[in-house]
This record gives structure tokens, C-alpha cells and sequence, in this order.
């Protein structure tokens, strides 16, 4: 495609960089183009407070997306994500009730929870042979009736452990929420991992041709299986944040991560069936996601109108670069 | 092999669905506190008929190795859109009745189109439609309320000589309307042959993209009738996206426990209706043994973990280790 005019070409050597291009340097496009749009209805759109704002929302989304974007590129999807998200964050909040004991195991218990989830989800992908789609369908209704039985159906009462909400609103760095860090920290590991280390080389082998990467000695099923436990882990890492910034956690809070991860890494050019992306692509979907809907919701547009743009602007965006070879 | 034979072989994953509910139906109705009455059969029937609607809509697409994740929202759509018109004169009401199927089939054209011309992953693309949906269902419905026809209604969701269900017979003529024409015409033939090998049915010069098109709005057609439905019992349109996405859930729940395979090419809609029935029936066993409704949803969420496991019992079959890798 185009040659090197953009800084993404600097890194060209990179494995992960190889043709993403077109379609990072669209998502970047129409970011600058909503910040363009929002500065003209608002003026405080560019300010720096109010993008670190979009940022540390932009956070939540990041770590959960990291997820789904590393079984996307298996060739798999995770469709456990609002329930996982939501027991994360119930778990991690119920651990915090037990006192100091629980208030110290309480990222780490939301955390586990989300991975065990992740590992039913992997056993059953990998092990058994069954569509991904319809097993995390399955391991999302599951533990939907887990926390319905837990809660009694009402939001539980426990509140978040004040390590959650520095977590997720703190500011180590002055005036740069913790949020946010956590994501560049997730984010570096996230890259790493896809980069540098077997797993990860491994998991684009498998996304490309599983029966491939089998035959040339990898053990794929173990690779698929623990990438749905990190996943798993991810997304509910992702609840226990969500638990911290809003101090506790709700029923049906994770509802609204489903579309919004999977089209975060499908709009950064990751594609669908597998095999191919770059994590600097998911961070620039999870980025425009996060401004469009922050733009649709300062527009004063209700519920209804955002739902709609949303799912459309998604559908034309994939029209215009997610499309498969003719048969 | 004789004649009967190949349509046992067709047909077994669709007669054990049956048996499957008629075990699960004998169970309910045998230790249902007001035994086996029309009145007992009606009630299920009614529940159970939305779901199955929505489940002939799942495995059309499905059949054709595509799935649906809108069907949910398609209904809730259906349902707000008829709480505003399916209202007022018989003849208005059959105008509405005509408006909702038709705003179905578009939102399946819609599916078809992106899907096929579009040529974007069946779920991703049906969840951004089904997120559209849901908008323009908030749209009609920002708040539950509305009215229908309750004349109307009522016959719907009645019984036909005081016996049988007349939503049965709603289900029943849909089947002889829709699913027997469709599936045994040139189109419906080759829906089948692109969901079992899409590159050798194209191969063969088969309409495979008329049939997949075809399917989206049927499939949208169905959830439309399933929101109709559902209209009819609840009197009030909602525009609520738990039960959209619940609806979805279950038709793929009741399009396993019907014998359809998840990978395409196998099984039918009669037997999705069947899986539809025995879920519910599976669902309501809770009640009639007293178990608190708090365990409900965990107990449908591992019925479905399990049947979806079934699947994985094939894989004693396999000789070679490369048949694992599709």
C-alpha cells in the first residue's frame, strides 16, 4: 500500500506490523477526524483534562479488548464478556467483604474467578472441539445463573476495596489516572507476549492455519486453552476496575463490553477469522470507540440514536476494510 | 439401502429432538399439581411457541453454516412496532400485522446483504445490526406501553374448539407455509449444500447466494412472527435488551437440543422447533418441582453448557488427530 509517510512505518521490521497498515492508519484517521469534529462543537473537546478523561474510560475497555483480541486472533471469539466482566467485578467485591484479609485478595480473587471462566471456555474450544461462539454463549448464560443465584437478582451490597478505586481512579502520576497506566502496562505486556515470546508467535501460527502450527510441532490445543484463561482473566480484571471506578459493582454492568471489544479490535484492522493484527490497531479502535461514544453522548443524543450510529458506523467501518476474499 | 433408510439417516437428529421433548413433556405433565388438561397444555404452549418461532429463524441461518445474533432484537423490534400498529379496525389491524412481518423481512434483507454482498462475518455483522435493532426499538419505545388488538389477540393465544392451542396452530401453519415449501425448493436445496461445502455447491452452479439471502429473511421474517407473539401475550410493547438478548440465546440454545449442526448443512427447522419445546419444558420442570425461579437461569445456562457438549462425543470417531482442525 502506501510507503513510509507515517510514523507507523518506523517500525516496519516488526512481524506484528505486516500488513496492518491501511487499516491502523484509518482507525488513527477517523480519530483525528472525531477530534476535529468535536473540537468544532466544543472547545474543551481538546483540552487536556478532558482527554485524559476519554482516556482513563478508554481504559477499562483497553484491558478487556486485550483479551478478545488475542482469541480473535486465534480465529476464535469470546462471547463471555459481559458476564465475566460483571462476575469479576462482583467477585472482587465480594472478597472485599471478609475484611483485611479479603480486601488484600480482592483483585486477585476477581481476577481468578474471570480465568476459571476462560478455562471452561478453553477446555471446551480446544479440548472438546466445540465452536467457541456457542460455548462462551453457554459459559455466559452460566454465569449469569451464578450471580443471579449469588446476588438474590439485586445489585449486591458490597462496595469495592479502596485498593480498586485507586486502581481505577488514583493518579500515581499527577493528573494522569491509574487507569490509564494500568492499561500501558497491560498494553506492553500484551505486545511482549504477541512479539516476542513463543506463546505469542504461536497464537498468530494458530490463528493462520491451527492444522499448520500442529503439524509443526506446536502444541496448539494447550496454546488456545490458556489463551482463553487469559482472556478470561483480562475481561474480568477489566470488572474489577470498572467495580473500582464506580465503587461497586451491578448486575448486567458488563452488557455494554460485548459489541464495543469486539469492534475495538476488528476496527483496528485485527481480522476476524484470525491469523493477523497488531495490538497498536486494537489501541486505536478502543480509542475511536471510546471518543465516538463520548461525541454521540455530549451531543445530547439518546440511547436510542447512539445504539443506532453505533452499530452502523461499525458496519460501514468493516465495509470499508473488514470484507473477505470473493468466493 | 432402501428408500426409508436415507430418510432415517436425514431425519434421526430431528426424531430424537422429538423424543427428547416427549420425555421432557410426559415428566412435566405427570407431575404438573393440575395433571394433564388442555388448560396446562395451553399455558406451555403459549411460552413455548415465541421460542420456537425464533428458533426456525436461528436454524434457517444457521443450516447455511451463517448465524444470527440479531434474531433477539429483530423480535424486540417487532414487538415495539406492533404495540403502535397492530391496533384499531380488523382491517388496520391485518395492515399492522402485514407492516410487522414486513419491517422483519427488511431487517433480515439488511443481515443478508452485508453478509453476503458485504461479505463481513456473519456474527459480527448481525451483532452491529442487532445493536441498530435495539435502537430503533428504543426509538418506538422509549417507555413499555402501547396496546394491541386484544380480540385478535386473544384468538391467538386461545384454544380452537376449546381443546387445542390455538398458538400451536399458528406454529403449525407457519411450518406448512414457510419451512415445508422453502426447504424442499431449489433454494432451500441449496442452502444446504452451502452450508455443508459452500465452494463445491457453487461449483455446481447452485444459487448459493439467492439461497444464503433467502435464509436472512426468512430468518428475520420468523423473528418478526416470534415478536407478533409475543405482542399478543403481553398486550404492551418493550423495548428491553436483557430479554432481546435472552431470546437470542435460547434460539441457539433450542436449535442444538434440535439436532441442527452448529457447523451447517444438517438437521431442520421442525427439529429446532422440537429443541425449542424441550427447553422450555426443561425450564418450567423447575416449577412444577418447586425449585426457587432464583435457580432458573443457572439451571437453562447448563442445560444449554451441556448439550453443547454432546457435540464434543464425535470426537471418539476421529482416526486421524489432523480431523480435529477444520
Amino acid at each position: 500500500m502506501t510507503s513510509g509517510t507515517t510514523p507507523v512505518h518506523k517500525s516496519r521490521g516488526l512481524p506484528a506490523m505486516r500488513g496492518v497498515e491501511p487499516a491502523v492508519l484509518i482507525a488513527f484517521g477517523c480519530i483525528l477526524l472525531l477530534l476535529v469534529v468535536g473540537a468544532m462543537y466544543s472547545r474543551n473537546f481538546l483540552s487536556a483534562t478532558y482527554l485524559l478523561q476519554q482516556l482513563k474510560v478508554a481504559s477499562f475497555l483497553g484491558v478487556i479488548a486485550t483479551g478478545t483480541m488475542m482469541v480473535i486472533l486465534l480465529g476464535q471469539i469470546d462471547l463471555s464478556v459481559p458476564w465475566v466482566v460483571t462476575a469479576g467485578a462482583m467477585m472482587a467485591c465480594a472478597a472485599a467483604s471478609f475484611g483485611p484479609v479479603g480486601a488484600v485478595l480482592a483483585v486477585p480473587v476477581g481476577i481468578l474467578c474471570g480465568a476459571l471462566i476462560g478455562l471452561v471456555n478453553g477446555f471446551a474450544t480446544a479440548y472438546l472441539r466445540i465452536p467457541s461462539m456457542i460455548v462462551t454463549l453457554a459459559t455466559n448464560a452460566v454465569t449469569q445463573g451464578l450471580m443471579v443465584v449469588y446476588t438474590g437478582g439485586f445489585s449486591p451490597q458490597d462496595s469495592a476495596t479502596p485498593a480498586m478505586r485507586w486502581l481505577a481512579t488514583g493518579e500515581l502520576i499527577p493528573r494522569v489516572p491509574n487507569g490509564v497506566v494500568v492499561w500501558v502496562v497491560v498494553a506492553v505486556a500484551a505486545v511482549f507476549l504477541l512479539n516476542r515470546t513463543t506463546f505469542g508467535r504461536s497464537i498468530y501460527a494458530i490463528g493462520n492455519r491451527e492444522r499448520a502450527a500442529y503439524l509443526s510441532g506446536i502444541n496448539t490445543r494447550r496454546i488456545v486453552m490458556l489463551t482463553f484463561v487469559l482472556a478470561g482473566g483480562l475481561s474480568a480484571f477489566g470488572g474489577v476496575l470498572l467495580a473500582g471506578y464506580a465503587s461497586k459493582a451491578a448486575q448486567s454492568m458488563g452488557d455494554a463490553y460485548l459489541l464495543p471489544a469486539i469492534a475495538a479490535v476488528v476496527l483496528g484492522g485485527t481480522h476476524v477469522l484470525g491469523g493477523r493484527g497488531s495490538y497498536l490497531g486494537t489501541v486505536a479502535g478502543v480509542v475511536l470507540i471510546t471518543l465516538l461514544q463520548s461525541i454521540l453522548s455530549v451531543m445530547q443524543i439518546e440511547e436510542a440514536g447512539r445504539q443506532l450510529i453505533f452499530g452502523a458506523v461499525i458496519v460501514v467501518m468493516l465495509l470499508l476494510y473488514g470484507r473477505q476474499k470473493a468466493l | 439401502m432402501k428408500d426409508w433408510r436415507y430418510w432415517l439417516a436425514e431425519n434421526k437428529n430431528t426424531l430424537v429432538a422429538i423424543a427428547l421433548f416427549l420425555f421432557m413433556f410426559i415428566i412435566y405433565a405427570s407431575n404438573h399439581p393440575a395433571g394433564f388438561t388442555a388448560n396446562v397444555v395451553q399455558t406451555s404452549a403459549n411460552k413455548a411457541t415465541l421460542l420456537a418461532f425464533v428458533a426456525m429463524a436461528q436454524a434457517i441461518v444457521i443450516i447455511t453454516a451463517g448465524i444470527d445474533l440479531s434474531v433477539g432484537m429483530i423480535l424486540t423490534l417487532a414487538n415495539c412496532l406492533a404495540s403502535w400498529i397492530v391496533v384499531g379496525t380488523m382491517g388496520e389491524t391485518l395492515l399492522g400485522i402485514a407492516g410487522v412481518l414486513l419491517a422483519g423481512a427488511l431487517c433480515g434483507a439488511l443481515n443478508g446483504l452485508i453478509v453476503i454482498f458485504g461479505r463481513l462475518q456473519p456474527i459480527v455483522t448481525t451483532i452491529a445490526t442487532g445493536a441498530m435493532f435495539y435502537g430503533v426499538a428504543l426509538l418506538l419505545r422509549p417507555f413499555p406501553g402501547g396496546s394491541v388488538n386484544e380480540t385478535l389477540a386473544d384468538a391467538m393465544t386461545g384454544k380452537l374448539f376449546g381443546i387445542f392451542p390455538a398458538s400451536f396452530a399458528a406454529l403449525i401453519a407457519v411450518i406448512l407455509v414457510v419451512w415445508v415449501p422453502y426447504s424442499r425448493s431449489a433454494i432451500g436445496r441449496a442452502a444446504y449444500a452451502a452450508g455443508s461445502a459452500e465452494q463445491a455447491a457453487y461449483m455446481s452452479g447452485m444459487p448459493v447466494r439467492l439461497a444464503k439471502f433467502t435464509a436472512y429473511v426468512l430468518s428475520g421474517l420468523l423473528s418478526a412472527i416470534g415478536g407478533l407473539y409475543l405482542t399478543f401475550f403481553s398486550y404492551t410493547g418493550e423495548a428491553a435488551y436483557a430479554s432481546g438478548s435472552t431470546y437470542t440465546l435460547f434460539s441457539i440454545a433450542a436449535v442444538v437440543l434440535g439436532g441442527v449442526s452448529l457447523m451447517g448443512g444438517r438437521g431442520s427447522a421442525i427439529g429446532a422447533v422440537f429443541g425449542a419445546l424441550a427447553f422450555r419444558t426443561i425450564g418450567d420442570l423447575l416449577f412444577v418441582f418447586d425449585f426457587d425461579p432464583l435457580w432458573q437461569p443457572l439451571f437453562q445456562g447448563v442445560v444449554l453448557l451441556l448439550a453443547v457438549s454432546i457435540s464434543a462425543v464425535g470426537l471418539l470417531r476421529v482416526r486421524n488427530k489432523l480431523e480435529w482442525f477444520p
